[in-house]
């Protein structure tokens, strides 16, 4: 009977890893892609809105020096790019997407943080598999998804939801896009929030 | 007890004839019915022999031979390749036999209008690239990961079949182009 149980369980587990579709397929990433299977969409309240000062934070990233919000202020604008896990479909894909995506973010004045709440180590083996990211990659490990928290993304089980937030060079934050967990954001919708950031230039007298 | 065993042997069963699990694209069998918008750019339209508008199936692609790049501008594999999959279209091109009867297409799978564009813009890719926003596509040919590539050789009557179809990079293009000459019985 017992080894019934094991056999259903194993088809079970077959047909859950298999069956589902279709994000972090790259080769780069060959088999060392970790199934979630399909998760509750969005599992926390937006803390922030459109219009309110980012709130500040300082977090380790995988080159090893320390990163805070703060010290893009009257220089950049600013992408918060929180991906719920290393490792898994979507956010293998994503990040990828946006170091092709570089000429968006330098057209618009706009430096790109991505941040998860994994720690350094599985970071660096991650992003490692991208290639040399241009953008650094934060790590809100400890004390765990603080900063996601402080924006309303920490889901109840740890991970941060899939999540845009762009603020200008004021610090204040001009745009929100908190995803399905379960699918990548177009690119079109951040690269049109960022265009309507962009400095205008001053009109020639 | 039993039967709960033959429960999950018949869903398995079922599961394995599903999309995800079967390899749809074999190599001497025929692509599954897909059908795309007919490029905006008239450069494509003509590349590939197609009308102004409209939807088109493959085997009604103006060549002897296609070669389907299944890509996403988020892999980076495919951002890596790029410049090499150019060269090998490029080569087709300046081959005076190959030029009129190989044609080369992409399939950007998951990435919308915006993200093909913008794969096309940064990697100056010159043969016509299709997005698949939906993954409906990817989802037909069960779900591959990226790059791929596929080769079918389209009949006079419009019947096809494939005969590469493979996962990642092509390693050596002379070799590549070698099995495409020796499809069209040039060599």
């Amino acid at each position: 009977m017992k080894k019934i149980c094991n056999i259903s369980f194993i088809l079970s587990a077959v047909m859950i890893f298999q069956i589902y579709p279709a994000f972090g397929r790259s080769e780069a990433f060959k088999d060392n892609i970790y199934e979630l299977g399909e998760l509750k969409p969005t599992d926390s309240v937006v803390k922030v809105k459109i219009g309110d000062p980012a709130p500040d934070f300082t977090l380790p990233s995988v080159s090893g020096e320390k990163v805070s919000l703060s010290d893009f202020k009257e220089k950049k604008n600013v992408v918060l790019s929180f991906v719920p896990a290393a490792w898994t479909p979507v956010c293998s894909d994503q990040w990828p997407g946006y170091h092709l995506a570089k000429s968006i973010f330098e057209e618009n004045e706009a430096v790109l943080l991505g941040i998860t709440t994994d720690n350094v180590p599985t970071l660096f083996a991650w992003t490692n598999q991208m290639g040399n990211l241009w953008f650094p990659v934060l790590s809100d490990f400890w004390r765990h998804g603080a900063t996601a928290d402080k924006y309303g993304v920490l889901r109840s089980d740890g991970m941060s939801e899939r999540a845009l937030f762009a603020i200008d060079k004021k610090g204040i934050i001009q745009y929100i896009e908190v995803s399905d967990i379960n699918a990548r954001p177009k690119l079109e919708s951040l690269a049109a929030a960022l265009e309507k950031m962009k400095t205008p230039l001053t009109p020639s007298k | 007890m039993r039967n709960v065993l033959k429960f999950f042997i018949v869903i398995y069963a079922v599961a394995c004839l599903s999309p995800a699990f079967a390899n749809l694209l074999p190599e001497g069998g025929a692509m599954p019915e897909i059908s795309l918008s007919v490029p905006q750019l008239p450069e494509h339209r003509t590349y590939l022999g197609l009308p102004e508008q409209g939807m088109f199936s493959l085997p009604q692609i103006k060549a002897e031979v296609l070669i389907i790049e299944i890509f996403s501008m988020y892999c980076p594999h495919c951002q890596r390749e790029a410049p090499s999959v150019n060269s090998l279209h490029q080569k087709i091109e300046n081959d005076k036999v190959l030029k009129s009867k190989v044609k080369m297409i992409g399939i950007g799978v998951g990435n919308s209008d915006f993200e093909v564009n913008f794969f096309r813009k940064t990697y100056h890719v010159l043969f016509p690239l299709f997005s698949d926003a939906d993954f409906s596509i990817h989802k037909k040919i069960g779900e591959v990961r990226t790059p791929y590539f596929i080769c079918i050789k389209i009949n006079k009557d419009q019947t096809h079949s494939i005969f590469y179809s493979k996962l990642g990079p092509i390693q050596n293009a002379d070799d590549f182009l070698n099995l495409i000459s020796q499809q069209l019985q040039l060599k």
